[in-house]
């Protein structure tokens, strides 16, 4: 379309200051050029990078783009297929052995009948931090360990052993860490999940890893499934849990909208998944060569597609940087779309509407305990965005 | 004048259940395996919005609506 190929370099690292909710200028920028840019992988690989919401969406839904991880072209050497079970980075048919299996754990229904289980484990962290007072980190107190507690007892994973994955999951995700600490904190996983396995083999209880010992999935294929399923279902509702919190606080009357109406959560939570894009961008591969907006992606290409700029496009979301709780637009991007959207939507959403409900509930004084422009952000390296830390406090004003 | 018809492709359905959630008085979801149960071929004129945001919405492609030809007798 436009004559002059606007080009990206590489993915910006850090987000301008004061606005730790907007994607990176440098990205919006490049969606204001058009939907497809011209990009350069870290690795030095050339690329191409997709901002526009129609265009991200397509891509998702379109097979002739590979999520394979060894056709991922953005390092000068080879990489390996992703091991057995991750089947986030595989095409069908092999995605689908892994993810048929699951899919009736998730449904809409099912993740209902938690409900109350959610709101127990809610309230129980609620009154642990009522208990301790204020000032705390609701990071630690609240966003992580609601998800991680609900995703450890649908799994079967015994909570008082969080201790042996939890932090080296957060080191695979909080993109700060170097290349040895990674292996080292994946092979101590691999480790804990083999054991966790055989346990499951040798004595079924109810819970889903239980059941997958039944199917015909081998005990790595069932390590690789459950690494995918903790890595997901800790971090990701964790971060929107704090960084929601986060941007309720930060845009007081549309928190105030939402504690006046109850009924508004279901939307909320839609919209601060769209506002936020915690899960930033996702790689595909073209198979053969693509035509996108009038440019050829050829085939053995890898493209960035930044789901956190589709979803600001003002093309598909009218004012698109408003936080605005009762935007009726749908369809955000934020689970991403195509067969590999997430799996456990349905339980983040029942999880994030619990958690915000019950959380403005309990403290309708909640305010942040630091300046706003102090809250540690995850660099933009991370896989999934949020806050390092939210300090946050409730009840009468200091004196 | 026939009437809208939703069709569903269980073969393509990856059971995200973003129909179930969209449009629980049109679609379910199968508890075994997650994948999408059509309640209603032909919904009623009041439920049909929602059906069509829910084939859009389908991340999979597996929902199919047949529009009547406009303006035919």
């Amino acid at each position: 379309m436009g004559e002059s190929l606007h080009a990206v370099t590489t993915l910006p690292t850090a987000r301008r200051p004061g606005c730790p909710f907007d994607p990176p200028a440098e990205l919006l920028d490049a969606r204001r050029h058009g939907p497809v840019s011209r990009f350069t992988h870290p690795g030095g690989k050339p690329g191409w990078l997709i901002t526009g919401y129609d265009l991200v969406r397509s891509v998702l839904a379109d097979p002739r783009f590979s999520s394979r991880k060894e056709l991922l072209n953005v390092v000068d050497h080879e990489l390996p297929p992703a091991p057995p079970g991750e089947f986030l980075l595989m095409d069908e048919p092999q995605h689908g052995r892994y993810r048929k299996p699951l899919a009736g754990r998730f449904t809409v229904r099912r993740m209902r009948l938690l409900t109350e289980r959610v709101e127990q484990v809610t309230a129980d962290c609620l009154d642990a931090m009522e208990e301790a007072g204020p000032p705390t980190d609701l990071v630690t107190a609240f966003a992580r360990p609601v998800p991680a507690i609900v995703i450890c007892e649908l799994l079967g994973v015994p909570y008082g052993d969080r201790g042996s994955f939890q932090e080296q999951i957060e080191t695979f995700l909080g993109g700060e860490t170097g290349e040895e600490e990674l292996i080292a904190a994946y092979t101590a996983t691999q480790e804990y999940l083999a054991d966790l396995v055989a346990a499951k083999r040798a004595n079924p209880t109810d819970d889903v890893l239980s059941d997958l010992t039944h199917s015909d999935l081998t005990d790595e294929e069932l390590k690789g499934i459950s690494l995918i399923l903790l890595a997901a279902g800790f971090d990701t509702t964790a971060n929107m849990l704090a960084l929601g919190t986060f941007a309720l606080l930060q845009n007081p009357g549309q928190l105030a909208a939402l504690r006046a109406d109850p009924a508004l959560v279901d939307g909320a939570v839609e919209e601060l998944l769209r506002y936020l894009s915690v899960a930033k961008t996702f790689m595909r591969t073209a198979l053969v060569d693509v035509e996108l907006d009038g440019r050829t992606i050829e085939a053995g290409t890898t493209v960035v597609l930044s789901y956190n700029t589709a979803n600001r496009d003002p093309e598909r979301f009218a004012d698109p940087h408003v936080l605005d709780l009762r935007r009726r637009q749908g369809g955000h991007l934020a689970f991403g779309h195509g067969i590999h959207q997430c799996l456990g939507q349905q339980l983040a959403r029942v999880e994030m509407r619990v958690a915000f409900r019950a959380l403005i509930d309990r403290f309708p004084t909640l305010r942040l305990a630091v300046p706003a422009e102090e809250v540690g952000l995850r660099p933009e390296t991370a896989d999934i965005y949020g806050v390092k830390s939210l300090p946050v406090a409730w009840g009468e004003e200091d004196a | 004048m026939r009437p809208t018809r939703l069709r569903v492709d269980r073969e393509r359905c990856i059971g995200a259940g973003m129909c179930a959630l969209t449009a629980p008085e049109v679609f379910d979801q199968d508890p075994d395996d997650g994948r999408v149960l059509l309640l209603r071929t032909e919904p009623s004129t009041a439920r049909r919005a929602a059906a069509r945001t829910a084939a859009g919405l389908c991340p999979s492609g597996a929902i199919t609506l047949h529009e009547p030809e406009s303006g035919g007798s």
